[in-house]
């Protein structure tokens, strides 16, 4: 077989002189033999240190209480449910690249659907410690579960913040089975491979047992499929919860139906714009050029830019309805917006979230990493900034002027943003360590499909 | 040594395709049903090949959804109509549209849990150890080895004439897999 | 074993290692803290544990040496003092019965369960003046207070300063202790200090002898300062109201008749707000203000002042002038009106005061004897003569003014304040005796008053707090407040109350009456004796003295009315025409002198309720500003919070500015009460020290000042920051026109009827449907319900920080807009409580279902469900949740504990909650309608906010029965629903405000 696709002129996704024995070689290779080197053991050091201020952060919230924020009446959430709604949304992007490109077949998702899944797993799980600190009784978030109760107390089910209860739970474990299910042939390699007894042990527990067998590969198979399947309607309706937790209230700005597609939109974007801020520096970091190719970052990076005119649209859109429908309310939460004291807001989000992108539609950019990164990483800001702007806009003027007041963060409102980002990247690398960050079986048979056998 | 004693015959093939063709004549030609053959990336048709029967995933996978719906939205009706209803908001006990998100996110969680149960029941895993485990060069079917076993439970096996059979397909090596 | 014997042999040992095995050792660094931290009542495990320890002797030694030294004495001996100093608080707190008999406003059954709350009539002197009010006692502690619906002060209600007497009763930082110097003494070794006062003034008449108090109505008091005058005759009693009438008083008080009045002119007076009449004055004059009764005769009110006031923002025309121009323009006005003063000023007026002029005199003439003009206390005497000669010339006297005998006693000539530091400079006075009196703070600068006192040898003080003159005093005497013990007062009309004690002195406090019986050697000490005696020819029988305690006022003891102000008319006009020269000045600024709307004279400074309650206009909190009005700040580039030094005569004080709507151009006003040092944990530090710039001789309004930015800025904490309705029709007012050509001119533009359409189904209603009707043509803006809230709800106090955060909790706000342009715009209260929507928009968001509707049609919040999501309070269109973003419930002090309202919970962190109709008062009433298996009557839950209010604006009851005053209120035709296109259906609505103009002076807000 040819090293290039039949019937395109693409270039391949994998290297042609990649085979079966060399993908274990490399990828096994990190997690087994690579020494963890300077880079890797900085980053790390400076993710521990975000984590510990994020876990001092947590213990003074939880004696003092959630007015260690700067949140207050008429501004009761802000940087808690922003940062919450950044991370969910963060891990959208990478279900959606695994999940989507699996049912689609897209040969080149086998590069990258590791990367992305695993991902998914630590920003879901990041973003769900925050709407349970946010609460003014964190010990008691299990409420919202329905357990029997000699008082007969229900959750109340007509709640946004209860579907949304339901949709956290749902997501988190799916995408940890879906991460889970893709590790085990490559658990089994890594057991089969593990110089020390112990390692074998212990990834040998996790592979569960893992063999091969045709019948076992196909089984697996069809349930990836369903997974698959499953998770792309999962994405989606996960994502029109949270949306749902703002636009099920009536206050101008919040009160809107087109949200749960807008928040869609919103959490592809910012979800490709991570993949590519993890994959295009874990590529130099573990040598995997041979595997992320670049046309793997540039179709990403295409895919941002789909998600980011998407998401364009959508602030079009508002702005039109509100102006459109002439409600007293919604123009004036619109004009503060524009003009009012949190505008510098909204018109730094119209920077990162609609001009920037534009250069992606140059071939000369998605081909240059660098710039693809930089550009990424001022997604991710203006996705963040754009929620802030969303929640806290509506909120510090509705319908009252009397009630009207400002929301100024406190030192705390910040630091439990650093430290779950510094929770996130500890998770991540510490991952990238003990398991492999690429699909191995997924890459054998690319290799053993477009290089054929090795000689 | 007895078939009794013994799991079966081991044989390695260079690549996907000997395999494939070597499940395929063991079944045609040799006339074994229990065949196995292992390969470190699922390979297109190899099931096929030896004639497994189907796979059941996507039946469990519907009924998951179905229960895990199902019994959500009960429970909703039953929280909110028969055991406590109260007046929230002035909306009716049953407010049928706002039970939906809760049931829709358990259809999907319920059905992926039953899914992946009945893959690995159905492979029979957890199995955390296998005379095959026993076989040193089998370590490499996780990476690029490609194997085929004749089991010796197989009413047609014998010790001698399977491994004659299995050297005339051509193999890298035939080694036994003590039981 | 059985399981159970296993059980208790495991709580058996659990008591045992829960029981101390050897008697516990004192540590005196613990001691220190806890006294350091000891405020109200301490508790000790026993005494002994602390005099046996010799780390204590050492602690004591250090903090007070004198103490330490009695630790020589007798074991009994010191425990006493010790006592005294600490365990009595201790021992207050098992709070006993009051001594003498008390006589319940409604008798109870006898054997009454204890946990049933029972009233008690008794008044509360404010500024000398008696208001009858009735006090919830709940098993012997007194939780809150009503008004006497009897009353003439009250009818019902109360102003803001008889609902936070209960928290001053309960204040942890009241003095706790006789102090002699800085030491604790007793209550003997006072009575012995008086004693040889009394000895060394036996020789001389009692010449060096001075008594200072504040305004006495007592006729018990009278009568003993009487006495103590015969008995010393060189001695001097002398009377210091720091925001009284220190004008001098003109032996007349003047009693308005609001509710016969159709023209009402003010001029620089606060009449609404009257520290003696206000909450009367207020019922009267919203009698005439209210369409339905009025119909086309409603009054008209005009209020021509320097700076904003509640009674101004009623105003159907508001004009604000400078003192100096307001009193030229008085003088004109009386000229016109033929009552002396200045025919020829009228021509010196700018166009806007001429309109006025006219338009004034048109009106006043027009309604003859049912016209008021009224001068404000702020005012100097030669205008109040300026006013009574009006009157008289509009025939309003004997109709809707008259005249009383004065109900205060009025001292001997050279009895003022400044009299008695000329004569402490002098170093003629031997001993003062300061009677709830606080000079050292509130002295006017220029007498020097701090500085005089060190020429003063002996200086006795009785206060509730050991204040800035209970510092410097020689001795020290906890006073006993007026809900714990026996006295006298007079209302404003002379009416005559018996004040008794709900509860036996928490701290050993006494009163003035007990210290004057010891000065004078009286044989009666007790205080109730000595007022039984004062009233022992009025109320001869004890039957009569049960049904004066009963009723909480004496019948027939309001003063004699005369028809003529006792005043030398002539020469006061005379004073009236030469008055108030050089001060034409325009590029002058004048500085005003107000009492604080909240904290009054500064003797309320260490209450929280009162420090939080936002000011009426401002909605500052916490803190006193110098009201800028708005071109002024434009000249100078001022904004709210920039520092500014004022300088007045050679005196500096830095302030930070607050530019207020309606404040007078070249006024600046700075409200009294703040900057205090010695008030308490609560009111120490806050605000600035206007005394500093005061002067006896321009008390109110002081004309040169100078006002220069500094550069800094200072944080103000408002509750409030946007003031423009933006357009929106929240807050909804039309003229009288408007009102009689459509009486529904209310509801008239609104796109949906009322209730609005729904897409779901109507839920039955339940037996009862509690709703609220607020009339906003009556409301004032006083704040009063918000802190009879507080008081009812156990609502804490958040302090200037988290009210700086956004994190006030009151349940029920006024909220305040201004129309019109920002020199002399019209301004509106609007008080918002929650509004009990049928379709709730924070319950169908709480995923925990914490908040509910019940089958009355209450939306309750249950605390111990909530997890604290905040989505109800984000998605209130009222916004009136509040949420406990910390721990701010007092759970350490005990006496805190004892005043809270044992029917309500104390909500703990992290939980949401509101305004809830004062459920408990539903429920209350639901218990007695059951055990009598009747319906609740109309009239007979009545929430806190409502009982209160002055203004009888709030109305409250069950919308099933139409014939409730909440159903008849909502079947006005100015009823309409804040939001109702949002379809939240609210159950709390309003009553549109209706003004009227007058035509001639057009109706354009300047």
């Amino acid at each position: 077989m040819s090293a290039v696709m039949p019937g395109t002129a693409l270039p391949p996704v994998i290297a042609p002189d990649e085979t079966p024995a060399s993908v274990t070689r490399h990828v096994g290779g990190i997690v087994l033999h690579l020494p963890l080197g300077w880079r890797w053991m900085s980053g790390f050091a400076v993710a521990l240190l975000l984590t510990t201020m994020l876990a001092a952060g947590v213990a003074w919230l939880l004696y003092e209480g959630v007015g260690i924020w700067g949140i207050n009446i008429p501004v009761a959430w802000s940087f808690a449910i922003t940062d919450y709604v950044w991370w969910i949304a963060l891990g959208m992007g990478g279900t959606f690249v695994s999940a989507a490109m699996y049912v689609t077949r897209q040969p080149w998702r086998g590069a990258v659907n590791r990367l992305a899944e695993s991902m998914t797993v630590f920003a879901v799980a990041v973003s769900g410690i925050f709407p349970i600190l946010h609460l003014g009784r964190p010990w008691f978030f299990y409420w919202l579960f329905p357990y029997p109760d000699r008082m007969n107390v229900w959750p109340q089910w007509r709640s946004s913040l209860e579907w949304d209860f339901w949709a956290i739970l749902a997501y988190l474990l799916v995408s940890i089975v879906f991460l889970y299910v893709g590790l085990i042939p490559d658990l089994a390699t890594l057991r089969d491979r593990a110089a020390s007894r112990g390692r074998a042990m212990v990834y040998g527990l996790l592979a569960l047992g893992w063999r091969g067998e045709a019948q076992h590969w196909r089984r697996m198979e069809s349930a990836t499929l369903m997974l698959a399947g499953l998770s792309v309607p999962l994405v989606f309706s996960v994502h029109s919860m949270v949306a749902l937790d703002f636009s099920e209230g009536l206050l101008p700005g919040w009160h809107s139906t087109i949200f749960p597609p807008f928040f869609i939109a919103g959490a592809l974007f910012s979800g490709f714009a991570m993949v590519l801020v993890l994959a295009i520096p874990m590529r130099r970091l573990f040598g995997l050029q041979a595997y992320l190719r670049d046309r793997h970052i540039a179709n990403v990076a295409k895919l941002m830019l789909a998600a980011g005119l998407w998401v364009d649209y959508s602030y079009a859109a508002e702005i039109f309805g509100a102006f459109y429908g002439m409600d007293r309310y919604e123009v004036a939460m619109q004009v503060h917006r524009f003009f009012g004291p949190y505008a510098w807001v909204f018109w730094s989000t119209m920077v990162f979230n609609v001009l920037q992108i534009q250069l992606l539609w140059f071939e000369r950019i998605r081909r240059n990493h660098v710039a693809v990164f930089v550009i990424a990483l001022g997604v991710l800001y203006g996705m963040w900034l754009e929620r802030f702007m969303l929640i806290v806009t509506s909120l510090y003027a509705d319908f009252l002027p009397s009630s009207w007041g400002m929301f100024y963060p406190t030192l705390w409102d910040i630091g439990f943003l650093a430290g779950s980002v510094g929770l996130f990247l500890a998770l991540y690398l510490l991952f990238s360590r003990l398991l492999p960050v690429l699909s191995m079986h997924e890459l054998r048979k690319l290799a053993h499909r477009h290089n054929g056998v090795a000689p | 040594m007895s078939a009794s004693s013994m799991y079966g015959l081991l044989a390695e093939f260079a690549d996907a395709g000997q395999l494939r063709g070597a499940a395929l004549r063991a079944r045609r030609e040799g006339h074994y049903v229990r065949i196995e053959a292992y390969s470190p990336f699922p390979i297109d048709g190899l099931a096929e090949a030896l004639a497994a029967p189907r796979v059941h995933v996507p039946f469990w996978t519907l009924l998951g959804g179905i229960c895990g719906g199902g019994s959500t939205y009960l429970l909703e009706w039953y929280s909110a109509v028969i055991d406590y209803p109260v007046n929230v908001g002035g909306r009716p006990d049953f407010s049928w549209p706002a039970f939906v998100p809760a049931a829709l996110e358990m259809t999907i969680l319920w059905a992926v849990l039953f899914g992946v149960a009945a893959m690995l029941i159905g492979n029979g895993l957890p199995r955390l150890h296998h005379p095959l485990f026993g076989v040193p060069a089998f370590d490499r079917a996780s990476d690029d080895g490609f194997f085929l076993v004749l089991r010796a439970d197989d009413p047609r096996f014998d010790a001698r004439d399977c491994r004659a059979f299995l050297e005339s397909l051509g193999p890298l090596s035939v080694s036994e897999v003590p039981g | 074993m059985s399981p159970l014997d296993r059980l208790a042999q495991q709580v058996a040992e659990a008591a045992r290692t829960v029981a101390p095995q050897r008697p516990p050792t004192f540590d005196a660094g613990a001691a220190r803290r806890r006294l350091a931290a000891a405020r109200g009542p301490v508790f000790w495990r026993s005494l002994e544990e602390l005099s046996d320890d010799e780390g204590f002797r050492h602690w004591l030694r250090r903090q007070q040496p004198q103490l330490a030294e009695t630790l020589a004495m007798d074991r009994r001996g010191f425990l006493k003092l010790l006592g005294a100093s600490m365990a009595l608080a201790g021992l207050a707190a098992c709070s006993r019965p009051p001594q003498g008999e008390i006589v319940p406003f409604v008798q109870g059954q006898p054997g009454e369960a204890g946990g049933l709350p029972r009233f008690f009539a008794t008044a509360l002197p404010r500024h000398g003046y008696a208001q009858g009010v009735l006090v919830e006692n709940h098993s012997g502690r007194p939780t809150k207070v009503e008004g006497n619906p009897r009353h003439p002060a009250s009818l019902g209600a109360t102003d803001i300063y008889a609902q936070a007497a209960i928290l001053q009763l309960w204040d942890p930082d009241r003095s706790q202790a006789v102090m002699h110097g800085g030491t604790v003494a007793t209550w003997d070794g006072f009575q012995a200090a008086l004693l040889a006062t009394a000895g060394r003034m036996r020789g001389n008449g009692g010449a060096g002898l001075r008594v200072l108090t504040g305004t006495v109505t007592s006729p018990t008091l009278s009568a003993q300062l009487d006495a103590l005058l015969r008995r010393f005759p060189a001695a001097r009693w002398h009377v210091h109201e720091p925001a009284g009438n220190v004008s001098g008083a003109l032996g007349t008080t003047t009693r308005l008749h609001l509710e016969r009045a159709r023209v009402v002119l003010a001029l620089d007076a606060d009449f609404l707000l009257d520290p003696a009449a206000g909450v009367r004055y207020t019922r009267d004059f919203v009698a005439t203000r209210s369409p339905e009764r009025t119909g086309k005769n409603m009054s008209r009110l005009y209020a021509i002042e320097p700076t904003p006031s509640v009674t101004g923002g009623m105003a159907d025309h508001h004009l604000a002038l400078e003192s100096y121009r307001l009193q030229a323009f008085a003088r004109a006005l009386a000229g016109r009106l033929g009552a002396g003063g200045d025919v020829a000023a009228a021509g010196a007026m700018e166009a806007v005061s001429a309109r006025w002029l006219d338009a004034l005199v048109q009106d006043l003439q027009a309604h003859r004897g049912a016209s008021l003009v009224v001068v404000g206390t702020t005012q100097p005497a030669w205008m109040h003569a300026l006013g009574h000669a009006m009157n008289q010339a509009l025939g309003n006297v004997g109709h809707t003014v008259e005249y009383l005998d004065t109900v205060e006693k009025s001292p001997a000539p050279g009895g003022t304040l400044a009299d008695l530091a000329a004569a402490m400079h002098a170093g003629t006075v031997d001993t003062l005796l300061a009677l709830d009196a606080n000079p050292v703070y509130d002295a006017p600068a220029d007498l020097g008053f701090a500085a005089a006192l060190r020429k003063v040898p002996h200086l006795l003080h009785l206060g509730l707090y050991r204040d800035e003159t209970g510092r410097r005093a020689e001795w020290h005497v906890p006073q006993a407040h007026a809900l714990e013990s026996w006295g006298d007062a007079r209302a404003f009309d002379g009416t005559a109350s018996i004040l008794q004690p709900l509860i036996a002195p928490l701290y050993d406090g006494r009163s003035a009456h007990e210290v004057l019986a010891a000065l004078l050697g009286d044989e009666v000490r007790d205080t109730r004796a000595l007022v039984r005696r004062q009233w022992q020819e009025a109320l001869s029988d004890d039957a009569d003295w049960a049904a004066a305690l009963q009723a909480g006022f004496i019948e027939h003891t309001a003063a004699a009315t005369r028809t003529t102000p006792r005043f030398a008319t002539a020469s006061e006009l005379e004073a009236a025409a030469d008055a108030n020269a050089g001060n034409d000045d325009a590029q002058a600024l004048e500085l005003l002198f107000r009492p604080d709307p909240t904290i009054d004279d500064g003797r309320w400074a260490n209450n929280g309720w009162l420090q939080e309650l936002p000011k009426p206009l401002s909605k500052l909190t916490w803190d006193n500003a110098a009201l800028v009005s708005p071109s002024l700040a434009g000249q100078r580039q001022l904004a709210n919070g920039d520092m500014v030094a004022l300088e007045l005569d050679g005196r500096r004080l830095e302030v930070p500015v607050w530019i207020m709507p309606g404040q007078a151009a070249r006024s600046v006003t700075l409200h009294l009460g703040y900057g205090r040092h010695a008030a308490g944990h609560v009111g120490d530090g806050q605000g600035f020290d206007a005394y500093l710039l005061r002067t006896s001789a321009a008390p109110w309004n002081a004309s040169g000042l100078r006002l220069r930015k500094t550069g800094e800025r200072y944080p103000l904490a408002g509750t409030q920051h946007h003031f423009d309705m933006e357009g929106r029709d929240l807050l909804r007012v039309g003229t009288l026109d408007d009102y009689l050509r459509d009486p529904a001119f209310a509801t008239a533009g609104d796109r949906f009827p009322e209730p609005p359409p729904s897409l779901y189904p109507d839920r039955p209603r339940g037996e009862y449907a509690w709703a609220m009707s607020i009339d906003l043509g009556s409301c004032i803006g006083c704040g009063a319900c918000t802190v009879a809230c507080q008081a009812e709800n156990n609502i804490p106090v958040v302090g200037k920080d988290q009210v700086r955060r956004g994190r006030e909790m009151h349940w029920i706000r006024v909220d305040r807009y201004f129309e019109g342009g920002a020199d002399d715009p019209r301004s509106y209260p609007q008080p918002v409580p929650c509004m009990m929507c049928e379709h709730a928009p924070c319950e169908v968001v709480c995923p925990v279902g914490a908040t509910v509707h019940d089958s009355e049609g209450l939306n309750l919040q249950v605390y111990n469900r909530c997890v604290g999501t905040r989505f109800c309070s984000n998605n209130c269109p009222y916004k009136v949740r509040r949420f406990n973003f910390l721990q701010y419930a007092d759970q350490a002090s005990a006496a805190l504990q004892a005043q809270r309202n044992p029917e309500v919970s104390v909500r703990r962190r992290g939980v949401m909650e509101k305004c809830t109709y004062c459920i408990q008062r539903i429920e209350g009433a639901h218990i007695e309608a059951d055990k009598a298996g009747r319906r609740i009557r109309d009239g007979e839950v009545v929430t806190a906010c409502q009982a209160v209010c002055p203004a009888q604006a709030i109305h409250f009851g069950d919308l099933n029965d139409p014939h409730s005053g909440v159903a008849q209120a909502k079947a006005s035709s100015r009823n309409y629903a804040m939001l109702n296109e949002l379809g939240t259906r609210p159950r709390t609505t309003y009553l549109a405000r209706v003004r009227n103009p007058n035509p001639a002076l057009g109706d354009e807000p300047a």
